[in-house]
């Protein structure tokens, strides 16, 4: 009897990956990454993603912090994170996070710091939901690689 | 064929996020290309031996003209939008210096504005790719790089062949062989770069950029 969870999960995960794709949570951005990952390197997604999570709660938190700030003005600036969390969010295929960046762009375009603030509820939520997301796959990822390495003793 | 066995080709990429260097460089390799990433342009120009100034460095090593830096740069590939030193800045400061102006350059950026594309090509971009940047994009790179190798080493074979007093009618052969090699390699570059203008203002590799949002705001 061998890998038959494997299996299982590799069914989980094909599940869990279409759905994300069907909502619009992550194009074929994300698929040319796992194309990327091979047995010279292995762990690319998880690295490349986990670098994403780490860049971009330092953008989220810069965001925020702007934004309460009773005297904030700065939309410029605020534009800079915002650019670098569109580019990465496209880089690695999140697609819904980073339309959300684009809505946000465009209220900060109009000085708008009530429809930014809105946004950026939008796009802290949006993330939320991403990164649990991404963090169930590569649990399942892990389960299947360690369930495909099960080997029973063969019976005579 | 006459040419020696080369190693791999070297580039030297140029991107201020970690995300996107990380991927250019899995990108590279995966296309068997050496790689040697830097987030900024004026790193860039001190990698390639050059000060921002245009100076040349006379601390890095530099045995024949054509090469003032420790380690052979084939291909240059930068983001457009950087902090400080544009690629655009970058792009123009190489082709300005004598000793790297033969490096080829391509431009990234995730911004599809013709004026940007038409003025990277101008001023001496081999091609412009649109970001994420896809395994498919470095297949444009190859003929860009021989080019120059083959350049470098027929200026090379001149020289020796000034100096032979005879030539043998096996060399002149090899000679017209790499010449016909090198104009087909420059066909398809060009064939490439004019692919590349089309795609750039092409609406089907514009990324959606308003489809599928779900908030309003």
């Amino acid at each position: 009897m061998l890998g038959l969870g494997a299996d299982r999960l590799r069914a989980d995960m094909n599940r869990l990956l279409a759905f994300l794709f069907h909502q619009g949570i992550l194009d074929e951005q994300f698929l040319q990454l796992q194309q990327l990952q091979d047995e010279s390197s292995p762990n690319f997604v998880s690295e490349v993603v986990n670098i994403y999570f780490h860049e971009s709660e330092k953008l989220l938190r810069n965001l925020r912090s702007l934004l309460m700030d009773r005297e904030f003005s700065d939309y410029k600036k605020m534009r800079i994170h915002l650019n670098q969390l569109m580019g990465s969010s496209s880089s690695i295929g999140a697609k819904r996070v980073r339309n959300v960046c684009v809505a946000f762009r465009a209220a900060s375009e109009q000085n708008n710091r009530a429809g930014c603030l809105r946004a950026l509820e939008v796009l802290e939520h949006e993330y939320c939901f991403l990164k649990n997301k991404l963090h169930e796959l590569f649990q399942i990822e892990q389960q299947r690689v360690l369930a495909a390495g099960v080997r029973y003793p063969m019976q005579n | 064929m006459g040419m020696a066995a080369e190693s791999q080709f070297h580039v030297l990429a140029v991107d201020d996020s970690i995300i996107d260097r990380k991927l250019i460089e899995r990108l590279l390799k995966t296309s068997s290309y050496q790689v040697t990433t830097v987030d900024s342009g004026s790193k860039a120009l001190k990698f390639l031996g050059l000060h921002e100034d245009g100076a040349t460095n006379p601390n890095t090593s530099s045995v024949s003209p054509n090469n003032h830096q420790e380690v052979e740069v084939n291909l240059v590939i930068t983001d457009y939008c950087m902090p400080g030193m544009t690629g655009y800045d970058l792009l123009k400061k190489i082709k300005e210096s004598s000793s790297l102006k033969n490096i080829p350059v391509v431009i990234m950026s995730s911004e599809n504005v013709p004026s940007r594309i038409s003025r990277c090509l101008e001023e001496g971009a081999e091609e412009f790719f649109l970001k994420p940047v896809r395994l498919s994009d470095l297949n444009k790179l190859g003929p860009h790089m021989l080019k120059t190798k083959f350049k470098d080493h027929n200026q090379k074979r001149e020289k020796q062949e000034e100096k032979a007093a005879f030539q043998s009618p096996k060399r002149q052969e090899q000679e017209e062989q790499h010449q016909h090699q090198q104009q087909l390699l420059q066909q398809q570059s060009n064939n490439n770069k004019r692919k590349d203008i089309e795609e750039g203002l092409s609406p089907e590799r514009t990324r959606p950029r308003y489809s599928g949002i779900t908030a309003a705001v």
